[in-house]
Formats: structure tokens, sequence, C-alpha cells
């Protein structure tokens, strides 16, 4: 089956990020397809690479990096969402004059319209988070 | 897989559902960004406010002294966007004191029931 993943939420004040990662990769293990994740809302926090939690405790952006490098999966930022919270990728960082940028490895910044086309392609969109 | 308005002729059935009032958190508005970015694939779209989401459509919002943007203007020009199948619940709406009157566009007002088979019939459904 082809899934869209949505994550609406930001890390670790919900656990949707960890359900949605947690559902991801067991659907990658069982040979479905994840055909995008896209972070919307709150969601677009686990795209920041300066996360940085307890090292007893799960790296949330980490682990989407590293499950995005195994399966080739797609992570896009909503750009919209990103710009009102401060994720920053290098072309946006120049675009709008900023002196930094901080997008994970893996992920990307892109358009709504990355969501609704998933929403087509996908067999089943699973939203993870309010 | 690029962006742009590209469907590649399928046509879903897509229904977004507002159910928070419209400031106080994001949602409202951000749930209202997607669907007028949305409007450029053609899908088959509807949009339903239950529960505190049909405060979102009551006449007369004025944010000014909150200094929130007030963006409820721009739904009267969802039928621009060809976003015209607009429905609230009945039972949210009289829970809440309001009637049709006092919404600034024009909706099918239906039951939990009827809006439940509404959404038995959907591909996608995102609720903001």
């Amino acid at each position: 089956m082809k899934f869209g993943i949505v994550v609406n939420e930001g890390p670790y004040t919900h656990e949707a990020s960890d359900t949605a990662y947690q559902f991801s990769k067991a659907a990658l293990e069982k040979g479905h397809e994840v055909l995008r994740v896209f972070f919307y809302h709150d969601g677009v926090n686990n795209g920041t690479r300066l996360t940085t939690p307890p090292q007893d405790d799960r790296h949330i952006t980490n682990r989407w990096s590293e499950l995005a490098e195994q399966h080739g999966l797609d992570l896009v930022v909503c750009i919209a969402a990103a710009q009102r919270r401060g994720i920053v990728d290098p072309d946006e960082a120049k675009r709008q004059g900023k002196d930094a940028n901080n997008i994970a490895s893996g992920f990307r910044i892109s358009g709504l319209g990355q969501l609704i086309e998933v929403g087509i392609q996908a067999d089943r969109l699973m939203v993870f988070g309010d | 897989m690029e962006e742009g308005g590209s469907s590649g002729g399928v046509t879903k059935k897509f229904m977004y559902i507002n159910r928070r009032a419209p400031y106080g958190t994001i949602y409202a508005l951000e749930g209202l960004e997607v669907v007028l970015i949305g409007a450029a694939f053609e899908q088959d779209v509807s949009m339903v406010f239950l529960d505190d989401g049909v405060f979102q459509l009551k006449k007369g919002q004025n944010t000014e002294e909150a200094e929130m943007k007030n963006f409820s203007p721009a739904y009267r020009a969802l039928a621009m966007y060809d976003v015209e199948k607009l429905y609230v619940e009945k039972e949210s709406m009289e829970q809440r004191g309001l009637t049709a009157d006092d919404l600034i566009v024009p909706v099918e007002i239906l039951s939990t029931s009827e809006l439940a088979d509404l959404m038995e019939q959907q591909d996608v459904i995102l609720e903001y």
C-alpha cells in the first residue's frame, strides 16, 4: 500500500511525531511505500537540526533523518508554516536575508501543494497530531 | 513528485473539517491555507464546520484589540476558488446559539448523521 503521512505537532510536547515515525518505520519494514511525510503546523519543528534532547532520550529529528537516509523518504516541511516558526533552509535564508539556517538532514522545505499531491497519490493519507 | 497543481488526472474527494474556534490556535488559519492552495489541484472539495469550528464563519469578527489578523473575509472568497460545498453541523450551530443568518457565507446545514454519511464517502479527510 502507498501511504502519505502528515505530522501536525512538534517533537516532544506531543507524541504525534513519535507515532508517525513508528508507523512509517513499521510500514516500510512490511514492504509498504511511504510516498512522503509532510510536516505542518508545529510539526515543522521536527525539522530543525538544532534539536538537542538529553542523551538518554530519543532524538526525534535525527531519527527521521536516519529513516529518510535508509529508505529515501521524502520529508517535506511546509514553507508557510516553517517561515512563521523559524525553520529555514539555505535557500530560504538567502531569500529572506537570514544569518543562518537550521534545516535537518533529509528534510526539505516546500509548499502545501506537496500535501495535496500526496493526498491524491497515496492509497491512505495518515494524519498524526491535532 | 514536483511542486505544482498536477493531479495526474485523478480526482479524489477531499474533505476539510474545521472544528476549532478561529482564534486561540492557528489551526483554523493554517487549515484555510491548505484549502486555498489545494484548490489549484481541481479535486472534489468540501469543507465542514463543526464543534467550535462554526465560529469561524460568524459574522462581525473583530480581532483588532487582540492584534490577530481577521481572516474571516477569506471564507467569502472560497467560491472564487470553486470551493462551494460548505457544510455546517446543525447540532454544533444550535448548541452555540447560532443560526444560518449569523454566518458570513451561505452553507448547507446537515445533521450529525448526515455528515457522518458524507464523511464515509470521502477519500481524504484533513481535520483542523
